[in-house]
């Protein structure tokens, strides 16, 4: 009797197992578990891992944090809608707003120095893609990100917005900047 | 009940209540008609992300790659399921359809919605993308439409449920139902879920558009929709899967090698496969690595478990019964002599192979809480799906198609000798876009963008050479591919309304098996495994299993490498 018709045996559930499939099973379950085991020891030796740390706010909380940073903080300004570059302490906070169609402000770290980045979006979702290091996350209104992260190459790293935000969604872009150590 | 309200497919054997026919063939054509919208969009979008060309404008782009991915998700495949549906209870069991009338309210409800839903997309105010993350606002429409069609797929359902029930009390069958009803019983009970998952959050999302609901939370949307959106994916899963076992009974005569095991496999989907939905929000903010940990990895790997396990038993299934017809020399004649010229066969098997190969090994990359990091949201993403859903469920349905024109709609396919080419041109095509999506999306390109050189962008980004070449290859074979799909809606079109009528099986335009009258596949003196190797019934498909797994290893531990070159974040 073949898969399209009821089976042979009424009681098909006391066939016993081929051979083949009673392998390929344990095989399988084994390498599921393998995988299963990666992700809490990539949590314990790993140094990617998210922080699940995250605060309910509203876009005109998170924003009134981030110009107060801006204010503080800001080195020079770039093109011609003169955006800010921020250039925060090693280990302070750093707020980075996501909202139609920019990242904003840029901002500028130093090598091997750890930052508290947090991020919010003022009015739809939108997704940080750091690149080309290749980091990416979502960002959600009212819902404050906080990213421990310690830039480990110099150089210009951009910002992409990866989730679709209407019309300007691929013009959305931001910057991180970053020194060699001891400027 | 009276006799004439069946018909005995006389080359097959097949008996069909002429109403469940009659609705069976509404569905396939109007699924097919979908699939046809979809194709025109997949095209447009296809030729606009190939960097040469880059053919539509952005706004354009945006709305044709919304009208795709729902034309194409959701419409096309889950009315080509619900076909299927009726297909496995009336027709497989013997039994009259339930309710008829009500199915045809059904499947007015679902096209009705599809209507509602194509003009608010194509009205330009709701290019919100398939998954129309709030708060970003579309026509009210756009979501009216969906439910709508939601609501008719869900009386699909319950007719197909009620067709098991009627056929169980009028003893149409006896013991249990066949496997291959049973994997679409498992479609449909996770389609279920999906519609409920559906309603409960599009419906406040209606509400909210036309003003009546204030706020809808983004990251509660998000958490339900997902049980919408990949739950609708675990239906195709489900019902690919019961394809690939029917067409291995039907061009085989094909035995499942367990009915134990098979069935528990498809069990494993229901438990499992919703909450590895999960997945879709390893990088948002405010869940908990263990709440991610859990629904990707005891949940998530169950499933894939399950999957592997089919992807052995359905090919292991075919080795037995062509080991059985005597071809056993050495561990692979049984799959070099195959049909390979029969595009009810050659259709499936691709779509076996490109759904473990390249769909499945991607997806548990993905779906891993720390490797997600350094896919979310890139090309990767629509690399993967394009692998499970196109080379998987679609093609997999359109080698059912080959098989439904002569038995179902009694007509003669035409063009036999292009149809022979078909599966391949479409899923060779599909599998070297899926890879180099794959390629270009680790080299950090995004998905629903509409220009990776970002020239109206203030600040600029260069992707790399290499990221160009990709999305050109992208191009190129998306285009294929979209020609095999053009073929594939041409031949059945012109078959099904213009086709010679059938007068028996040599008019098929390429073999089948017998189907229903298929001998018993004898098994040989000492069980399966006598004519085996090892004592394994299957052992080529033991090894092909086997290499499978050597991949996934390598790939799993690539990926691995490549995370732990990131910045460190904690």
């Amino acid at each position: 009797m073949s898969a399209i018709q009821p089976p042979a045996e009424i009681v098909w559930w006391k066939q016993p197992l081929d051979r083949v499939e009673g392998t390929w099973i344990a095989i399988a379950l084994t390498w599921s578990l393998i995988m299963f085991f990666m992700m809490p020891f990539w949590h314990i030796y790993g140094k990617q891992n998210l922080s699940n740390e995250a605060y309910r706010t509203t876009p005109q909380a998170f924003l009134a944090k981030t110009q107060a940073m801006v204010d503080e903080y800001t080195v020079r300004t770039e093109t011609a809608a003169n955006l800010p570059v921020v250039r925060p302490p090693p280990g302070s906070d750093v707020y980075l707003v996501g909202r139609l169609w920019q990242w904003w402000p840029l901002l500028e770290f130093e090598k091997g120095q750890t930052y508290r980045l947090h991020i919010s979006s003022m009015d739809w979702q939108h997704g940080f893609s750091l690149q080309p290091v290749n980091i990416n996350t979502q960002i959600l209104p009212g819902y404050e990100m906080v990213l421990t992260v310690t830039p480990d190459t110099s150089g210009e790293q951009t910002i992409i917005c990866n989730e679709f935000c209407g019309i300007g969604h691929h013009t959305m872009l931001g910057k991180i900047y970053v020194t060699e150590g001891g400027q | 009940m009276s006799a004439e309200l069946f018909r005995t497919c006389p080359e097959s054997g097949l008996q069909f209540h002429k109403p469940a026919e009659r609705l069976m063939k509404a569905h396939a054509v109007a699924s097919i008609v979908f699939l046809l919208i979809g194709g025109v969009g997949a095209l447009l979008v296809t030729l606009t992300r190939w960097p040469a060309v880059h053919l539509l404008p952005a706004d354009r782009f945006y709305q044709l790659l919304t009208m795709h991915g729902v034309d194409m998700l959701i419409f096309w495949l889950i009315t080509f399921e619900i076909a299927v549906l009726y297909f496995c209870s009336s027709t497989l069991l013997k039994c009259r359809l339930a309710t008829p009338k009500i199915a045809w309210l059904g499947f007015a409800l679902m096209m009705i919605g599809m209507v509602v839903n194509n003009l608010a997309v194509m009205n330009g105010d709701a290019s919100v993308m398939m998954t129309s993350y709030v708060p970003m606002p579309a026509n009210p429409n756009f979501y009216l439409g969906l439910i709508l069609f939601a609501v008719g797929a869900l009386i699909g359902c319950f007719v197909f449920l009620g067709t098991l029930v009627i056929a169980k009390e009028e003893k149409t069958y006896e013991g249990s139902i066949p496997l291959v009803t049973f994997g679409a019983l498992t479609a449909c009970i996770i389609a279920v879920f999906t519609i409920a998952s559906g309603a409960i959050i599009l419906i406040p999302t209606y509400l909210w558009s036309i003003g009546y609901i204030n706020h809808i939370d983004p990251a509660m949307y998000r958490l339900i929709w997902w049980a919408l959106g990949h739950s609708s994916q675990q239906i195709n899963v489900a019902a690919h899967v019961a394809v690939w076992y029917a067409i291995a009974a039907i061009v085989f005569g094909a035995r499942p090698l367990s009915e134990k095991v098979s069935r528990t496999a498809f069990f494993l989907y229901i438990a499992f496969l919703q909450l590895a939905s999960a997945h879709h929000l390893l990088v948002d903010p405010g869940l908990s690595s263990e709440w991610k940990i859990f629904n990707t990895s005891y949940a998530m790997y169950l499933a894939v478990l399950a999957s592997m396990v089919h992807g052995l038993t359905v090919p292991g299934s075919i080795e037995v019964a062509q080991r059985a017809k005597g071809l056993t020399n050495g561990l692979f004649e049984w799959l070099r002599k195959a049909p390979w010229s029969n595009p009810i066969f050659s259709g499936m098997f691709i779509s076996l192979v490109g759904f473990g190969f390249i769909g499945g090994i991607s997806g548990v990359i993905m779906g891993t809480e720390q490797i997600n990091i350094i896919i979310h949201n890139t090309i990767y993403v629509p690399g993967h799906f394009h692998a499970t859903v196109v080379i998987g469920t679609t093609l997999a349905f359109m080698s059912l198609t080959y098989f439904l024109i002569p038995t179902l709609f009694r007509k003669q396919v035409m063009f036999p000798g292009l149809v022979k080419w078909q599966p391949y041109l479409f899923g060779f095509g599909m599998a070297v876009f899926t890879l180099a999506m794959m390629g270009a999306g680790t080299l950090g390109v995004e998905r629903r963008h509409w220009d990776m050189a970002f020239t109206d962008s203030m600040l600029g980004f260069d992707y790399p050479a290499s990221a160009y070449t990709f999305m050109g290859i992208v191009g190129i074979s998306g285009t294929a591919a979209v020609i095999g799909g053009a073929i594939f809606v041409l031949v059945t079109v012109l078959s099904v309304f213009f086709g010679k009528p059938v007068d028996s099986e040599s008019a098929w335009g390429f073999t089948t098996s017998r189907v229903l009258r298929a001998e018993p596949i004898v098994v040989p003196e000492g069980g399966h495994a006598a004519a085996g190797k090892w004592g394994f019934a299957a052992p080529g498909t033991f090894l092909l299993a086997i290499f499978f797994l050597v991949i996934f290893v390598i790939y799993y531990v690539i990926n691995w490498k490549y995370l732990a070159s990131v910045w460190p974040i904690s």
